[in-house]
């Protein structure tokens, strides 16, 4: 099983350009989405004996990231446990897990390895407790870095959103700041249905501001509700995990040229706050949807397809979709940027909704 | 060292002990790489052997992680060469001393002789040797279960015939691992099935007619009519809905065992397969998890010759299953799948060695598939009708079994009629209902998807009901709204 060198992805080239996109102030207290997730597991375990952590060097080695970082003397290793290299097995002694009532939380490396394991989460996971009319339910979390790194070609790069989103019976978040990770991982535990809990490796060192209420252990976010991070007038820009960053700061940009865009936070895939989204469109009349995975199919797809059927009087230009290239991910750094999203391509888009010249 | 961090924390040591299967003959010096090395093969595989002597790759490792590492292991003193004796020698490996030898010597691809077979009842059903524990009352009940077994599996074989149900899948031949495994259970202990032991619920309570429902998937199912015909399910009964994924309820029959461990519970979990089951991944993942996480799981695979229309000689080049058992590090038995009374002993033994010792075991029982595979095979396409006949009459596991119930004067040809004709009325009424009942009604497409029902779904079914309401005419009229 591959996993992912860790040297690249920490490397210099891409944190400090991250970092500088954030638009908080400074003078809240801050804590990074790693810390966030850390904290969220371990209050969540401590509070419910029945969560456990599973999955490739969660105990031992901490997490591949580091999420799990002194859980394993904390709960030990009952409750903080070391798998043997078999995504199929972990997840489906997850899966069996849940069934009897135990809460499991089953950390893949990264979201691609997941395909290997893609049985227990749709055909069993997703359907037991409708195949079993409510009678087993799989209170369930599949958590791990999902989408494109730096560095790590197609096989550590894929976004899994629209998949796992595609099928009934998952919920799906992704989290963008620490308030995010922190309320959504607490709700993902606490709910008892399976969720697909994508997270972004480029994230977990990123600081964000965070509020008293958020550092609160009674903390949750609600499922299916999206955040409206930036309101505007002149165009909506839908976005999750790292591209909310990508949105807020093509926002700063089109402010500077007298557009005011509206930025919203998915956080849930599914279910999908459609409410939220044809709102916006509906007060703004214009849409740019961002993602960094495929094109076809993909959320970007899905969110036009519903401002089509609801809101469909209302738009005043075509809705753009920002989405990877339609390819596997290539390795070579040159190659790589071209075939993700970039703030630029939302400023684009956006001012082109806004039938600006670019 | 190895020996005294055990006893302090035997637990950490068995995971870390699981880890460090690449780590061999390392001197002082290396430690350290070789310490990460071991990491970055099991997190990284391939990459990690271009990497390994590229000390930058592990630029990015906290030094939490090799503090850790090197307070509870001690590789220079692991693997060290012993001396052991003047003419032997062994390599101190993880997970014990190795023999060196100077010979060349491939391990054998099968052994000299087949594991052999455990059996209590001769062909004539009477006792190979000695006696054996078993009571009447336990007795008479294994075998009306096993006759009713196979007589609601005929009836229901012809129902689908009839095209009164879709679908149907019968046990016949493999009533005895049905039943007899069922009746060594507790109640307490959690079933994950496959799809052919319907026995076992039936063991356990479940009516003729609530088999009926689910085959005709009326809205007295317990499962709401979610499933095709024969995925029973009950979770009073501790027998979770059947999949028809082949072997993914194996790696989940692990996870609940692992939970029953959690909870101390004096239980263990069930679960059944077939040969074909044994070539999917989940088989050898469910094995190796149940050892390594020690889990109170019983393993009961019924060899039953073909996978649909694949042989076992197309399947696998091993001795069965039983044999895969010991590669895995889990306690093994072949048993005779036809034989009543063997099976019923085994798994009681496999049981309490279980739950008592914390440990997996693998049963396989040896029998044949007299059925077709289901209502949409005709197994006489690929196997030869003599064999299936044999295994149909001379091997039958029930007439063996009646044979030393009536030798010890439990049964009779008056109670054997008795039981079938009234089996048999059950049955026909049991279909007769079940096809008179309601179908369930329209709420039940999107009940359950989620605990509870999110917007979209309320929405669907309000525009759902609209449709209907606007045009009746396009939608069947024979089901509640």
């Amino acid at each position: 099983m591959l996993g992912i060198i860790r040297q690249k992805a920490f490397g210099q080239r891409i944190r400090p350009a991250v970092s500088a996109w954030r638009g908080y102030s400074s003078a809240a207290k801050e804590m990074t989405v790693r810390d966030a997730l850390n904290s969220a597991l371990d209050e969540e375990m401590s509070a419910d004996p029945k969560v456990f952590l599973m999955g490739e060097e969660v105990g031992e080695y901490q997490g591949a990231y580091k999420i799990s970082k002194g859980l394993l003397d904390k709960y030990g290793p009952e409750r903080v446990l070391d798998t043997p290299i078999t995504e199929a097995g972990f997840t489906g002694i997850g899966v069996g897990a849940a069934y009897h009532g135990l809460k499991p939380v089953i950390e893949f490396m990264t979201f691609n390895f997941s395909m290997q394991a893609i049985d227990h989460i749709i055909n069993s996971a997703a359907k037991s407790n409708y195949m079993s009319a409510g009678q087993i339910s799989v209170p369930i979390v599949f958590r791990g870095p999902n989408g494109a790194a730096a560095g790590v070609g197609a096989q550590h790069s894929h976004c899994y959103a629209a998949w796992y989103a595609s099928c009934p019976g998952l919920k799906v978040l992704a989290p963008y700041s620490s308030e995010d990770a922190r309320g959504l991982l607490k709700a993902a535990i606490r709910d008892p249905d399976p969720v697909v809990f994508l997270e972004n490796e480029l994230l977990y060192g990123e600081a964000f501001p965070v509020s008293a209420e958020v550092l609160d252990s009674s903390f949750c976010l609600p499922i299916g509700k999206a955040k409206i991070e930036k309101e505007g007038k002149d165009v909506t820009i839908t976005a999750f995990s790292k591209m909310v960053g990508y949105a807020l700061k093509a926002a700063e940009i089109l402010a500077k040229e007298g557009i005011s865009a509206e930025v919203i936070n998915l956080r849930s895939i599914r279910p999908l706050d459609r409410n939220t989204i044809n709102a916006s469109v509906r007060k703004t009349n214009r849409l740019v949807t961002v993602e960094e995975g495929f094109p076809q199919h993909g959320v970007g797809a899905e969110i036009c397809a519903s401002v089509v059927e609801e809101s469909f009087g209302y738009l005043d230009a075509p809705v753009e979709r920002i989405a990877g290239a339609d390819v596997p991910m290539p390795y070579a750094a040159n190659l790589e940027r071209l075939a993700v999203p970039q703030v630029e391509d939302i400023v684009r888009a956006a001012k082109r909704a806004c039938y600006r010249s670019v | 060292m190895a020996v005294c961090v055990r006893q302090s924390r035997n637990n950490i040591i068995n995971l870390v002990k699981s880890k460090m299967g690449l780590l061999g003959l390392t001197n002082l010096s290396s430690s350290v790489s070789s310490l990460n090395n071991d990491h970055i093969t099991l997190a990284t595989a391939s990459l990690a052997k271009d990497l390994r002597n590229e000390s930058s790759v592990f630029e990015n490792k906290p030094t939490l992680y090799r503090t850790r590492r090197f307070e509870s292991t001690k590789p220079h003193q692991r693997s060290g060469v012993h001396s052991n004796g003047a003419s032997s020698q062994f390599l101190d490996f993880p997970g014990g001393q190795v023999a060196f030898t100077p010979e060349m010597r491939f391990i054998s691809e099968s052994r000299k002789e087949r594991i052999p077979c455990y059996r209590v009842l001769d062909d004539d059903g009477q006792l190979i040797q000695g006696s054996i524990d078993v009571g009447k009352e336990i007795a008479v009940k294994m075998y009306s279960d096993m006759a009713t077994l196979q007589t609601m599996d005929t009836i229901f074989y012809e129902a689908q015939r009839q095209g009164r149900i879709s679908f149907y899948l019968t046990t016949i031949g493999e009533e005895a691992i049905n039943i007899a495994s069922a009746a060594a259970l507790t109640i307490d202990d959690f079933v994950v099935p496959q799809y052919r032991e319907p026995g076992v619920l039936l063991w356990r309570g479940f009516t003729l007619q609530q088999f009926a429902n689910q085959c005709f998937s009326n809205k007295g199912d317990d499962c709401r009519g979610r499933q095709m015909p024969i995925h029973y399910g009950s979770k009073k009964l501790n027998y979770f809905t059947v999949a028809s994924t082949i072997a993914s309820q194996l790696p989940h029959a692990v996870g609940l065992a692992y939970s029953l461990k959690m909870d101390g519970k004096d239980a263990c979990a069930v679960t059944y397969f077939g040969d074909g089951g044994s070539s999917e991944g989940d088989f050898h993942a469910a094995l190796n998890f149940a050892a390594v996480t020690e889990a109170p799981v019983l393993f009961i695979c019924r060899n039953n010759g073909w996978a649909i229309s694949t042989p076992t000689s197309d399947q696998f080049r091993s001795d069965g299953i039983v044999v895969r058992g010991e590669a895995y590090g889990v306690r093994s038995i072949r048993v005779d799948g036809n034989d009543t009374l063997a099976l019923y002993s085994t798994v009681r033994a496999a049981r309490e060695m279980a739950i008592r010792e914390q440990r997996p075991i693998l049963v396989e029982a040896l029998t044949y598939r007299v059925g077709h595979h289901s209502t949409s095979d005709d197994s006489t396409k690929y196997r030869p009708v003599d064999e299936i006949e044999l295994w149909r009459s001379a091997r039958d596991p029930i007439t063996r079994f009646r044979k030393w119930i009536e030798s010890n004067g439990w049964w009779s040809g008056e109670s054997e009629s008795e039981l079938r004709s009234n089996v048999r009325k059950q049955l026909l009424d049991a279909i007769q209902v079940a096809e008179r009942t309601e179908k369930p009604p329209l709420v039940d497409i999107f009940t359950d998807v989620y605990d509870v029902p999110p917007s979209n779904l309320s929405e669907q079914e309000k525009g759902l009901r609209e449709t209907i309401k606007i045009h009746p005419q396009d939608y069947p009229s024979d089901f509640p709204l």
